[in-house]
Formats: structure tokens, C-alpha cells, sequence
């Protein structure tokens, strides 16, 4: 739960705090009042000052969307201070026709039979039509006529640009003024070019082209909630008006729509369509039921303050259905219960009434306090079932829903620094994960190996995720072919697949250090790798490492530094395959391509394959310009894994002499060591401690295709000296099972 | 070497075997005897005055037996033969044992010869270094677990269910929006709901953990974490977190508060102090984003905190009762139990705690870097 600044998501917008201060009488400065909101939820990310004016860059959470605009700020700011919230409470003249109608609400499709009424008229206001209730809950319009488009006054276009719009006309400036204010999302329509007498709220037609107000013609799906006049689509709802309706200089009446649209059903088109406005950004989240006809009604009188003409009818309010939520209890209890603090009943109720918050307690206020609990008790909800509220939760709160979220409410206004802090007693125990002893072992040998630990990007090009995938996936998957698992919406093409091995990664970072002239690089990582099978995936934990250039570096101490080789790799292989329990573990050549194939083995630990390691491929050095032997490795550490770690074992160091034996032998190429050391070990000689080559030669002296090497056996016993006859005994067998492997002796 | 006094001497026919004339050869014989033994200074020239006392053929004793001894008149033999004797005894135990001060004397020389100039550096063997990132996620973890948390663990690639639903994002909640996710290829055909990502958060953990555990519950979650953000220095597409998770009958917001103050001061000192506002987590039910102190300057205000004095650091908040719902059946009914959950990046605080000045440096492997964290 890290929530990042993301610039794409941003719900950065402005606040002017002179604004706020029409609505609120607010006692402290600027800075204070930044403190202050920021502390109950309402952060003000910075204080700023352009043109005498102070500035607050807000950072708001997506569930406020109540509070992105002056009037909810000044709301929190009211609960802050408990001091009065002003009504906003436009003021219209008279209309010159007709008498006020009621709501109208009727049922699926609603239609308002008041505007039916004046169809006829000549002053007629305009027929509306919700289609679709769904979509659509609320529509309120008002039709004024005979304004003059021109410049907005000084002070709409100032603010305006405070927040970082430009001034347009008086018309349009009226809509985003209002925004800015109430936070309700209204249009303004040029009411000649509305064909056909109404406004119909619908789902598009298949085939029908809106060009939106970008002047983008956006092909229409039956999916899309539109504003449609009688013939065409005139505004894609609650995301864009249309172009081809706006207002311009030339307009001389206006339709003001000021509606409410569903979130998911807005959300979707302006997905669908790649269009994230303003609007379409707070009717996703959630826009106010409550406020249309108040937006409405903003909106017109602030043309009239500005472009003149007259109402024309009174507002045309049509309500698709109707959007009650029930009020929810608030029990005392739960207050101590989640919050850890009680709080009084007075305060409960003044923080949630400031906020719009309805409450109506159970508990009789008329009711004296009781005798006996004359304390602070009385201000407490009280005893039985007088310790519950009922709350009615305002229409622009859509984010409360639960008794939780009214525990929030106070918590933030009460100031989340003003609760203790305290430490919770517990009961249970602490249980480890059962790989992370193996883990901080493994990783601990790499480190004392002298492996730097890295972390590599999880993503690969395709080409790798191929190319070393079979690296560390088994034959042991008996059900599909393992496959590269791919990412439906990668960063790039390079990280369009998820790592089937670490070994690219390593690469990678080796090259990175090559080609900055660091050339001795030991690195390792341990991490997920990831493939697909059939329908299923899998994720499995390795170890990788990786080392190039020297194994011990030249210095003022040493002339010739010794290099990294197979062995020294092979040794450190062993160091950690040690670490764990086996009965066998053996080296063999069966490698993947992307090793050198001569200088490489895997390692098979009771005939599992846990790793595979070696020299990269000359090639695959090549094509990454690596000028220097890379060696790799790779440790299926979920198999490994199925081995216990090693429990140390102590045997009691023998009393007796040991005694060694050499032998020199000469053999085919084709006789690797592990066969000379099998064979030997098919003897079971108990007394053989141990059983090593001491030097290998290969040259003229022994010829084309052999090698002659030394050999040394160590022969001791825990119970007694060895006698010379058993040795000799021994080592006569030893003699004979290297000779059926086609060796010769040549000194013993 | 310096043998000249003992060139000197060598011994002489005795003509005179009186008491007297005895007595005066024995002074010059033990005079030379200590002027030799004195100028021996090295090992080797002790030696040569040992075999030229002591020779069995030609030492000075047996001259003195050759030429006093044997030539004495019969009527002085005893004497002269005592005489002897006295002084093989006393050239004997002189040279029986080297004194330690020629020892001392030479095994020094020996050894000043072996001198070597120690300022020269010494031959380091490499020993790797952990990941700077890793190192501080191991030591928020150990700061947990000290508090008696266990530690749990979830899948790099999750399904929609876990990273999303059963955490309170419904499907096209605008929530989902700001956790940039990557998503699997090739799941059209499944249910929206086992739909493959990658995690964005760890807190997938929490349900997987509370479905194989009934309350109460303390885990802490450390884990790699994916998100569609090219890396550069302030994004990258890979980071970590560490996330907790404590549920039990008696957790309130005031033990968030006081957990979470408790682990900073363990991890950053105790004069570290925290302040929590507000926040919005689709599973947290009050949430809240937390500061601490900034452990750079203290509070006073510097470049790293932007000279307000505190660095936010984490999310937290009480675990919302919807996420408690996917997990009701194994004994979390949301009326009885409550937890607080809080989650950190841990590369920001990596960045922090070591100045590091761009998050790529983490993943680009290189040693200069890497080796500094030693």
C-alpha cells in the first residue's frame, strides 16, 4: 500500500484560498488553514504566490471528489473550525413565463410532462428525455435566450487562469467557473443548433460520429451514453460536448445542462474513447446527485451577470430514478472499538452536521442526566440503546457508505495525531517461512564466495525468454512444453517476457561493468523465474551467479594474477551444492546451448538436476561484445530445495597414521575422472579417507589423445594402525580397477 | 671476527710447575678464555671460539693437556692434572650453552633481514556485499519481527482476485488506475477474476495469509513488486515492499499509530517522531499516510525532506471490513476482530538512507555501486 504521485493519474488541482473564503469565515492565515486541511485528509501539497494571490496545488485522494472544487474545501474547512458553511444561493430573476413545476419523476423513462405541457409554446422550454435511467439518473437544464458571448469580467477570467485555465467566452467561462466552485460538471449548448425540439439522454446508435469539442469525430458504440437533439448525438455524456453544438461567438441561447451520470457507465466511454476531461474525471468518481439544479442555476446567473438576455421558463429538472441511499447507524461502541478512544456525543454530532452530515440520535436530548452519572459520562452516547445514531449521509458524500467510513470521518477531523499511540497486546506466535533458513544460507555462501548481490529487471526481450528457457526449465514437467510467459502490456519490446532464467540478467550486468572497464565482476542474484505451461504458469525460485576476470588479481604482492576458470566456478558450485543434504552428486556434460559446450557441466544431486554452469557460449559472448570469458550459473534452488540443509556431523579424528599411496597412470582422453573416481569407489574400501588426482599432463611425452596423471589415495583407520600388507592390498585393487578402465601404470 | 686477542694467546710450555708457576698459566689461560667468550658477539663467532677452546684434535684444552699435563714432572702431575681438570670444567660449562644475548642478538639480525615495508596494502580477500535494497528489507523485517511478527510470502504473478478484488478494488474502480498494472498475456478466456498480473503490492499476502490462518494474525510481508513504469530515476518497473498485516479482537488505530511510531524509532533511531493524515486505500477503513521525522536533519528542514522537516514514508490504515469479508469463513468476522495493515517501498527508504540519487542504480549490477554497501 504505497500510494505514488503518479503524474498520469493525477488529482492535483488548484484552490485559491481567497475563494474559500467567501463561503467560510476563516480565523487563521493561509498557511495555517494549508496545515490544517492537510492534517484532517484534504492535503495541500504546496503554498504558492502568483499575482498577489496565494495558491494551494492541492493532491486530493481519488475518493474526494467531493472536496476537488472551493465550496467542498470550504466545507472541510467549516468541520475543521466548526464555524458556519454560507449557502451558495444564486439569485435569478423571476422567469418571464410560467409558474414553477415540481421534480419530475417518471419511472424508467422519464419525460417531463411539464415540458410536454409547453411543447406547443412559443417560448416553449425544452422537452427532456432520459432514455436511460440507468445511465442517466438526473438531468436539469435551463434554456436562456437573447445573451451576448463576449469577455468574461475580470475576476471569472483572473481565477481561472490561477487554476491554470484560459479564459474562452462568458458562456463557457460560466461552466468551468462552476466547476471550480461546486465541483458539478455542466455544459452549455448553443440551443439554435439543437435540432428537433428536444434533448434526448440515450445509448448511441451503431454508427453514429460524434465530433467532440477537440474536433476528434469519435465513432459511437451502442455502448456510449450520449446527449442527443432530435436527429443527432450532440455530447458524448458526462465526458465532451460536441462541436458541432457549442457555443460561439455568434450564439444568442443557450441550453445549460447540468446532469447526473453514472460512474462506471462515464468511466467506460471515456476508456472506450481515450478521453480523460475534467467532467468525465468526477462523474467516474462519483458527481452529486443533489446539487444539478444548484449548478444549474450557478451557471445561469453567472451568464446573466455576464452575457445579459433572460430566462427563458424555469428550470427543467428531470429525474431519471432516484438515487436514496438509507441512513446508517453509528454505535458508540464501534468508535472504541476500531479507534482505540471514545468520544463524546457532542462532538461526534458537530463534526459529522458540519460535514452535511444528518444525525438523529436515539437517546431522548430532553431526558435529564441521570443522578447517579453526573460526570463526563453525559456527553457520552449514553447506556443501552441510546449509544446509536442514525446518520444521513449527504448526496456528494457517495464514498460513505458503511459505519466505517463515518468512524474515518471523525477520525480525520478529530486529527489522527490527536489519538495515542499505543502497542497492542498479542497472543499468537511467530512461525518462520520453511525456506527461509535455506535461503539466508545459500545466500550467505555466495557472499562469503565474494558474489556482489544484484537485482536485475524481471523482464526480457522475446529472444532470450527462447534462448534460456531451457537453461532451467526440466524435463520433469511432464504435462506441456514449458513456454516464455509473455506480458500483455509491456514497458517496451525488450521487456516483453518475463525472465525464464537469471542468466540474462547476469549477462547483462556483467556487460554493463565490462563496458565501463570494471573487468572483475562476481555478482549473483536469487529470484523468481517464471514460464508458462499450457493454461497454467509457473514461478519457481534460482539462484544465479556470475564471474569474469580474475580469480585472485594481480597486485604489488603477485606479478601474474590467476584467472576466473570452469573450476573456480566449479568449486564455488560445490561449495553451495554442499550445503545440503545428498547421497549423490554427480557432473555430467548435458548442458543448454547457451553454454560453451566444452566447459560446462550440469550437476545432478540424487539424480535431479539442481544446476547447470559453465562458460557463456563464445557466440553468445560475441554478440554482446564481451571481450573477456564470462562464466555463469544457474541453481534451481526450488529442487535444491528439496533437500534438508546440511546438519553439521562430528567424527572423532583418528588416533593412527594415515598412509599414502601414488599412483602414475596413463589414459585416453576418454576417461574422465569421474570414472576413475567411481570406479575406485565401486571397491568400498572403508579405510580410503581419500582419493584424488594430484597432477594432470597432457604432451609429446604421453602422446596424441592420453594423459598421464598422478593419483593419491589416503588410506587411514579409526581403529588401528594399517598394517604394510593391507595397503599393499588395497592398492593392488586400485591398480586393477584402473587398468580395466584401459589405464597403464606407469609408477606406483 | 675478531680473533686477534685469542691470536695472541695460544698456550705455552710450561717450565715453571710450582704452585706459583701454575697459578700465574691458569690466569693467562682464563683471561683469554674471557676475552674470547667476550668478543663472540654473533652466533657464528661463539661457535668458532667454542671449537677453538673445545676441538677434540687442536682446541686450546686439549693442547693444555698435550703440553702441561703430559710433560709435567712426575712430582707436579698431580697438581698440574688438577689444574687440568679445573679448567676443562670451567671451558666446558662456558661454552655449554650459548648466552641469550648472542642469541637474542642474532635471531634479531635474522629477522631485521626479514623486515617488510607493512605500510605497503594488504592482499584482500573479496567478500560479496549484500543488495543495499535487500539489506534495508532485511532490516525492516528484523524490526518486525523482534514485535513477534512471522513472515509471509505470496506470488510475483497474481491473480486479479487477490492484487485487486478481494482487496476492495472492484472491477473499473478509478482506484485500479493508479497502480499502473502489467498484465499477463493470453487471459481473455478466463474468468475476470483469475485474470494473471503482476502483483503491485504486496498486499495480496494478506488475504493469502489470513485464508490459511485464522486470527489473530501479526505477518510481515517483504516482496518484489511490478508496475508499468519505465525505469528512470524516480520510476521503475520493479521495486519492494515490505507490508504488515496484525489482526486480533482487541486492534484500534491508536496501536496502528503506535505500532508503526515503535518500528521507526527501531529503525531510525528514537528520537525519530512520526505525524499520520489522512489517505485513501481501498482496503484500509480509516487510512492513513504516515511521516517521520526527517532522519537527515531532525526535523529542521533540509534538501532530502524539502525543507519541511518530515519524510512520507508508508500507508497504513485499519483493514477496511469488505477485505475482512473474502475471509470471513476462516474466522474474520469484521463485528468481532479488527487489524491495521501499513505497506512501505523500500527503495525509497534505501534512497533516503544512503543519498543514492536514482533508483536505476539499484538494478544495473554495477560493482562500483554495489561494493560501496559493504
Amino acid at each position: 500500500m504505497v500510494r505514488r504521485v503518479s503524474t498520469r493519474h493525477t488529482n492535483a488541482m488548484r484552490i485559491i484560498p481567497s475563494w474559500l473564503r467567501e463561503f467560510v469565515d476563516i480565523a487563521v492565515d493561509d498557511r495555517q488553514l494549508a496545515e490544517d486541511l492537510t492534517s484532517a485528509g484534504i492535503a495541500v501539497e504546496s503554498v504558492q504566490q502568483e499575482n498577489g494571490e496565494t495558491i494551494y496545488e492541492m493532491d486530493l485522494t481519488t475518493n474526494r471528489v467531493d472536496a476537488m472544487n472551493h465550496y467542498g474545501v470550504a466545507r472541510e474547512a467549516s468541520a475543521i473550525y466548526d464555524i458556519e458553511l454560507k449557502k451558495v444561493e444564486p439569485r435569478l430573476p423571476k422567469p418571464k413565463v410560467r409558474r414553477s413545476p415540481p421534480p419530475n419523476v417518471s419511472g424508467p423513462i422519464g419525460m417531463t410532462s411539464f415540458a410536454e405541457e409547453l411543447n406547443t409554446a412559443d417560448t416553449g422550454t425544452f422537452p427532456i428525455v432520459i432514455e436511460d435511467p440507468h445511465g442517466c439518473a438526473r438531468y436539469t437544464a435551463r434554456v436562456m435566450r437573447n445573451v451576448k458571448i463576449g469577455a468574461s469580467p475580470d475576476l471569472i477570467v483572473k481565477r481561472l487562469e490561477l487554476l491554470g485555465s484560459r479564459s474562452i467566452n462568458n458562456a463557457a467561462d460560466a461552466t468551468n467557473y462552476a466547476i471550480n466552485e461546486l465541483g458539478h460538471p455542466t455544459h452549455a449548448f448553443d440551443l439554435d443548433l439543437l435540432e428537433g425540439g428536444t434533448v434526448i439522454v440515450r445509448r448511441a446508435r451503431e454508427g453514429e460520429v460524434l465530433k467532440t469539442l477537440d474536433g476528434v469525430d469519435r465513432k459511437l458504440t451502442t455502448e456510449d451514453l450520449v446527449i442527443a437533439d432530435g436527429k443527432k448525438p450532440v455530447a458524448l455524456a458526462g465526458v465532451m460536448g460536441g462541436f458541432d453544438t457549442m457555443i460561439t461567438e455568434g450564439t444568442k441561447n443557450v441550453l445549460i445542462e447540468s446532469a447526473w451520470f453514472e460512474p462506471w457507465t462515464v468511466r467506460s466511454m471515456a476508456k472506450r474513447h481515450g478521453m480523460h476531461t475534467d467532467a468525465s474525471h468526477r462523474f467516474e468518481r462519483g458527481a452529486d446527485f443533489g446539487i444539478t439544479p444548484l449548478a444549474c442555476d450557478r451557471v445561469a446567473e453567472l451568464i446573466l451577470q455576464s452575457a445579459g438576455g433572460e430566462l427563458d421558463g424555469v428550470r427543467i429538472d428531470t429525474i431519471g430514478r432516484e438515487l436514496k441511499r438509507p441512513p446508517l447507524p453509528l454505535r458508540h461502541s464501534e468508535i472504541k472499538r476500531n479507534l482505540g478512544i471514545d468520544l463524546a456525543q457532542l462532538q461526534v454530532e458537530r463534526i459529522l452536521r458540519r460535514l452535511g452530515f444528518e444525525t438523529n440520535g436515539t437517546a431522548d436530548p430532553s431526558a435529564p442526566p441521570s443522578a447517579s452519572s453526573g460526570s463526563a459520562r453525559d456527553d457520552n452516547f449514553g447506556e443501552g440503546t441510546s449509544n446509536r445514531l442514525s446518520v444521513h449521509v449527504p448526496t456528494w458524500r457517495l464514498d460513505v457508505e458503511r459505519e466505517i467510513d463515518l468512524l474515518e470521518e471523525l477520525a480525520r477531523i478529530y486529527g489522527y495525531n490527536n489519538f495515542p499511540n499505543t502497542l497492542p497486546a498479542f497472543t499468537g506466535g511467530v512461525v518462520e517461512l520453511p525456506d527461509e533458513p535455506k535461503n539466508a544460507k545459500v545466500r550467505e555462501i555466495m557472499l562469503a564466495l565474494g558474489y556482489d548481490e544484484a537485482i536485475s529487471i524481471t523482464f526480457i526481450p522475446e529472444q532470450e525468454a527462447q534462448t534460456f528457457l531451457d537453461s532451467s526449465s526440466a524435463k520433469t514437467h511432464a504435462d506441456a512444453a514449458p513456454e516464455p510467459l509473455a506480458v500483455a502490456n509491456p514497458l517496451n519490446e525488450e521487456s516483453a517476457y518475463m525472465r525464464t532464467s537469471l542468466l540474462p540478467g547476469l549477462i547483462n550486468m556483467v556487460a554493463y561493468n565490462l563496458n565501463r572497464g570494471t573487468t572483475n565482476v562476481r555478482l549473483f542474484e536469487a529470484g523468481e523465474i517464471f514460464e508458462k505451461l499450457g493454461e497454467r504458469h509457473d514461478e519457481r525460485r534460482h539462484l544465479g551467479f556470475a564471474a569474469t576476470g580474475d580469480a585472485i588479481t594481480k597486485s604489488v604482492h603477485r606479478t601474474q594474477p590467476e584467472p576466473y576458470t570452469f573450476f573456480h566456478m566449479k568449486g564455488d558450485m560445490e561449495k553451495m551444492l554442499s550445503a545440503f543434504e545428498h547421497q549423490s552428486l554427480q557432473f555430467d556434460t548435458t548442458v543448454p546451448a547457451c553454454f560453451h559446450p566444452g566447459r560446462s557441466a550440469r550437476a545432478e544431486m540424487d539424480g535431479a538436476t539442481v544446476a547447470v554452469f559453465g562458460q557463456l557460449h563464445p557466440q553468445l559472448a560475441a554478440e554482446r561484445k564481451l571481450r573477456q570469458e564470462v562464466y555463469i550459473a544457474e541453481v534451481m534452488l526450488d529442487r535444491l530445495y528439496q533437500h534438508r540443509l546440511r546438519e553439521p556431523r562430528y567424527q572423532r579424528i583418528s588416533k593412527f597414521p594415515a598412509v599414502g599411496r601414488d599412483f602414475s597412470f596413463v589414459f585416453d582422453d576418454a576417461v574422465t575422472f569421474e570414472r576413475i573416481r567411481f570406479s575406485v569407489s565401486e571397491l568400498n574400501l572403508g579405510d580410503v579417507q581419500s582419493f584424488a588426482p594430484a597432477e594432470v599432463y597432457r604432451g609429446e611425452k604421453v602422446g596424441a589423445g592420453k594423459y598421464s596423471v598422478l593419483l593419491h589415495a589416503e588410506f587411514q583407520s579409526q581403529e588401528r594402525t594399517l598394517r604394510d600388507d593391507e595397503v599393499a592390498q588395497w592398492s593392488t585393487q586400485i591398480i586393477a580397477k584402473l587398468e580395466a578402465l584401459g589405464g597403464v601404470l606407469r609408477a606406483q | 671476527m675478531n680473533l686477534k686477542t685469542n691470536a695472541m694467546y695460544s698456550v705455552p710450555k710450561l717450565e715453571d710447575y710450582s704452585p706459583d708457576g701454575l697459578e700465574r698459566a691458569r690466569n693467562e689461560f682464563l683471561s683469554a678464555l674471557d676475552t674470547d667468550v667476550l668478543n663472540a658477539t654473533t652466533e657464528e663467532e661463539w661457535k668458532a671460539a667454542r671449537d677453538r677452546w673445545m676441538s677434540r684434535k687442536s682446541g686450546l684444552l686439549s693442547q693444555i693437556n698435550d703440553t702441561w699435563l703430559k710433560s709435567s714432572p712426575p712430582e707436579h702431575r698431580r697438581n698440574t692434572g688438577q689444574l687440568v681438570n679445573e679448567l676443562k670444567e670451567i671451558v666446558t660449562g662456558q661454552f655449554s650453552q650459548t648466552p641469550d644475548a648472542i642469541l637474542g642478538r642474532t635471531k634479531n639480525q635474522a629477522l631485521a633481514a626479514e623486515r617488510l615495508d607493512i605500510s605497503l596494502p594488504g592482499i584482500q580477500r573479496a567478500i560479496g556485499v549484500k543488495h543495499p535494497v535487500l539489506r534495508v528489507m532485511d532490516e525492516i523485517v528484523a524490526v518486525f519481527k523482534a514485535m513477534g511478527y512471522s513472515v509471509g510470502e505470496g506470488p510475483e504473478v497474481e491473480t486479479d482476485y487477490y492484487n485487486f478484488e478481494s482487496l476492495n478494488f472492484p472491477p473499473n474502480h478509478p482506484a485500479r488506475d493508479t497502480q499502473d498494472t502489467l498484465f499477463i498475456a493470453g487471459q481473455e478466456r478466463k474468468p475476470a477474476r483469475e485474470r494473471l498480473l503482476l502483483r503491485t503490492h504486496t498486499s495480496p499476502v494478506q488475504i493469502r495469509t489470513m485464508e490459511k490462518q485464522a486470527p489473530p494474525l501479526r505477518i510481515v510481508i517483504p516482496g518484489k513488486v511490478h508496475r508499468n513504469d519505465p525505469l528512470d530515476a524516480t520510476h521503475s518497473p520493479l521495486f519492494h515492499q515490505v507490508e504488515g498485516l496484525a489482526v486480533d479482537t482487541n486492534i484500534t488505530f491508536c496501536d496502528l499509530k503506535g505500532t508503526l511510531d515503535h518500528a521507526m524509532k527501531a529503525l531510525f533511531g528514537s528520537s525519530v517522531k512520526t505525524r499520520f493524515y489522512p489517505s485513501f486505500f481501498p482496503f484500509t477503513e480509516p487510512s492513513a499516510d504516515m511521516q517521520v521525522s526527517c532522519i537527515f536533519c531532525g526535523g529542521k528542514g533540509c534538501r532530502t525532506c524539502k525543507f519541511s522537516g518530515w519524510i512520507e514514508l508508508l500507508g497504513c490504515g485499519m483493514v477496511d471490513p469488505n477485505v475482512f469479508e473474502f475471509v470471513k469463513d476462516n474466522g474474520y468476522d469484521s463485528s468481532k476482530i479488527s487489524g491495521f495493515a501499513f505497506g512501505m517501498g523500500v527503495e525509497r527508504i534505501a534512497l533516503l538512507k544512503y543519498g543514492v540519487e536514482g533508483i536505476q542504480l539499484f538494478y544495473e549490477g554495477d560493482v562500483r555501486f554495489l561494493e560501496q554497501f559493504s
